[in-house]
């Protein structure tokens, strides 16, 4: 959850004990559900039987400073008693060690909203069951910095993943790689046959980051411990042995991971791309080469090519004719230039708002950073600029709130079955 | 023009991973030649480089079990390339336990070298990835500008010490300064020196053995009539030296350098398979 957001947010419901995170641009949210089983000992509500079930959010930070170093928790530490006092307004994170030895931390918290990224798995039109581990080994060969991966169904039951590439001026410089998984690797596979869609890997699988720091996703700070086991949802999975489902639908509305076990319901909801070309043309069009079959038939004659290129270098007399791969139009140059920092608004009543930030962030291929959604950017072509829709999030509001703002776009419904 | 290519044997792919590795590390961007039998990996000296260059030669049939290729033209039976190694490098990073590994040249949007990496899976069929590479096709118009380069009319030839002895220590000198002096003679003895204003360090290396050059009847080289103990040497750029070790994944069969003093430094590094020379000139 650290890797998502810098917040933690902590929710105690009669189901149980709800931990939840967000990303600053709100294309990311993470939900764990920890059922009362599993818990020595879990009372949701005070001494009165009626007060409303108290919710809060921490620092991440703090959180997981209680929690420094797993390895020797696990030998010191018998019994961690979480207590939130609204009065003192602390959350009491009280660790019972060997040797007689109580550490009590006492965290301070805000109040806030519930957290509830809207989304709806009954509606996906498509969902994949597989072991976590198929799914590390599909992705462990991308990239680590790589940012977006585009998920298919392609044709004759092959699922697919690569990474996504905005362009032509891109696919010419950067490396596509390309993994085919056949339908039988996967547990349950319930997809529409063509269906495509494109998220971010990062908040899937985490990397170390050694990249510059990326703008939809919080830095991770080096000091943090995890709290759950090493990084993201997927080592999370593989290391539980658990199999996670991909629930998906058409692109622009959110993809969404899910982990299941007797005391334990884990979500992951992601952003996926909306292309506005592809709402007209079939997903495998969205400007995207369409999948090509492993095989070796397809024409590799670069003859022609070579005459062209040698005709028009003779005319040209001396010098080096442009390197197509290597190509020296100066908007690359943009890519260099340090990511601009994002004004980063404190919320401070997050749940009188509805989620989506002030400022609508899109994701600029191009910069390989998030920016203002205005268009300004003049290296998107208009008529193709793709967008990462935030999720929308729903919140419970206080009665006398201010009502959901009508033109809000609505990625997912709402659904009543949603804890 | 066309190319295909198939490693099948886990070894070889191992051993073709590594050179590509080393490459990686020595070149950002660099000019791949395939001829019918051999492949070449090139860095001309350009002022982009710093002015170094690099010639790295493998013998085709030692890698690939398949090996088709054809060239631009009957009497131009040459495919140049230019690519980014570290992207091949990290198409075969994760092939390691691969059933079988093809490389193709493909024209789909742009030129692109496709690896397709088979892989085992507990399925019925076997996973497959793709990973398109974009190359830029380098008319033959500047095939010249890729040529062998010829060994230096050096001073002094004299077989390097154990690798890791010299990456270690030119490591720790290059935290102290940004150049180095590589001197050597015909005795065997080679010495590495910094100097900075706050301090000087010099690693002696002895008995090293000096490589006998066989020369043409009638040329005279520089290395002639030279005495044994006097001393050849260069300032290098330490960065570029460091470079060249570190990216040496496996040790060579033969290692040496020659000295051509106050001009040019020329490596050698001799494997089975694998040959892989270096120039790095002097600092003005």
């Amino acid at each position: 959850l650290s890797r998502i957001g810098d917040e933690l947010y902590l929710e105690p419901t009669e189901s149980g004990l709800s931990l939840r995170a967000v990303n600053s641009s709100r294309s990311a949210f993470a939900s764990f559900l920890f059922a009362p089983f599993f818990f020595q000992r879990y009372e949701a509500g005070g001494p009165q039987a009626d007060t409303e079930l108290f919710r809060c959010k921490v620092l991440m930070k703090s959180f997981l400073g209680v929690f420094r170093s797993l390895p020797s928790l696990e030998k010191t530490v018998g019994k961690c008693l979480i207590l939130l006092k609204p009065q003192a307004s602390r959350l009491v994170v009280q660790l019972h060690c060997k040797y007689g030895v109580t550490k009590t931390h006492n965290l301070a918290f805000q109040e806030c909203e519930r957290l509830q990224a809207v989304f709806d798995t009954q509606h996906c039109a498509s969902s994949l069951r597989a072991p976590a581990r198929v799914l590390a080994e599909a992705v462990v060969h991308f990239p680590q910095t790589l940012a977006e991966v585009t998920l298919e169904a392609g044709p004759g039951g092959k699922i697919s993943l690569r990474n996504y590439v905005e362009d032509e001026a891109e696919r010419s410089k950067m490396m596509v790689t390309e993994l085919c998984l056949a339908e039988d690797e996967f547990q349950t596979v319930a997809v529409a046959p063509g269906s495509c869609i494109t998220f971010c890997l990062k908040e899937f699988r985490v990397s170390p980051c050694r990249g510059p720091p990326s703008q939809h996703q919080v830095t991770p700070q080096p000091l943090l411990n995890l709290l759950f086991v090493p990084q993201g949802l997927l080592a999370f999975a593989e290391a539980s042995n658990l199999p996670l489902t991909i629930h998906y639908d058409v692109p622009g509305r959110p993809v969404i991971f899910t982990l299941d076990d007797a005391v334990l319901e884990v979500h992951l909801v992601l952003a996926t791309l909306s292309d506005t070309e592809s709402n007209l043309q079939p997903p495998t069009a969205n400007g995207m080469s369409h999948l090509p079959a492993p095989s070796d038939d397809f024409a590799d004659d670069l003859e022609s090519y070579m005459i062209a290129m040698e005709t028009s270098a003779y005319e040209e007399g001396s010098g080096v004719p442009p390197s197509p791969t290597f190509p020296l139009h100066t908007p690359r140059a943009a890519e260099s230039d340090p990511e601009e920092e994002e004004e980063e608004e404190e919320e401070e009543d997050e749940g009188a708002v509805p989620g989506t930030p002030p400022h609508k962030k899109v994701w600029d291929g191009h910069r390989g950073a998030w920016g203002q959604g205005d268009g300004h950017s003049p290296l998107l072509t208009p008529h193709l600029s793709p967008q990462f829709r935030s999720l929308f999030f729903g919140s419970v509001l206080t009665p006398g709130g201010p009502g959901l703002a009508p033109t809000q776009e609505v990625l997912a419904e709402d659904s009543d079955g949603e804890y | 023009m066309r190319f295909r290519a198939k490693i099948v044997d886990l070894a070889c792919l191992n051993h073709f991973s590594r050179v590509i590795n080393t490459i990686a590390k020595l070149a950002k961007t660099c000019t791949l030649c395939l001829t019918d039998s051999k492949l070449y990996f090139i860095l001309s000296d350009k002022v982009v480089n710093g002015g170094v260059s690099m010639w790295c030669e493998l013998c085709q049939g030692n890698f690939f079990d398949e090996f088709q290729m054809e060239g631009v033209a009957a009497e131009h039976n040459e495919i140049y390339l230019e690519l980014v190694p570290e992207n091949l490098s990290r198409a075969l990073k994760t092939a390691q336990s691969a059933k079988a590994v093809k490389i193709k040249l493909t024209n789909k949007h742009c030129p692109c070298v496709r690896v397709a990496v088979e892989l085992p899976s507990l399925s019925s069929s076997s996973r497959i990835v793709t990973h398109d590479i974009p190359v830029g096709v380098i008319p033959r118009r500047l095939w010249n500008d890729f040529r062998e380069p010829s060994v230096p009319d050096f001073d002094v030839s004299i077989y390097l010490p154990v690798l890791k002895t010299m990456k270690s220590v030119v490591e720790r000198m290059k935290n102290l300064s940004n150049s180095i002096v590589i001197e050597a003679n015909l005795s065997g003895e080679m010495n590495l020196k910094i100097e900075t204003d706050l301090v000087s360090v010099t690693t002696h290396f002895k008995d090293l053995g000096n490589p006998p050059w066989a020369l043409e009847d009638g040329c005279q080289s520089s290395a002639q009539g030279r005495d044994l103990e006097s001393m050849a040497e260069a300032r290098i750029d330490i960065k570029k030296l460091q470079q060249l070790l570190a990216g040496q994944q496996v040790n060579p069969t033969k290692a040496l350098c020659n000295i051509v003093s106050k001009r040019i430094v020329h490596f050698i590094l001799l494997h089975e398979d694998v040959s892989l020379q270096y120039f790095i000139p002097a600092l003005a």
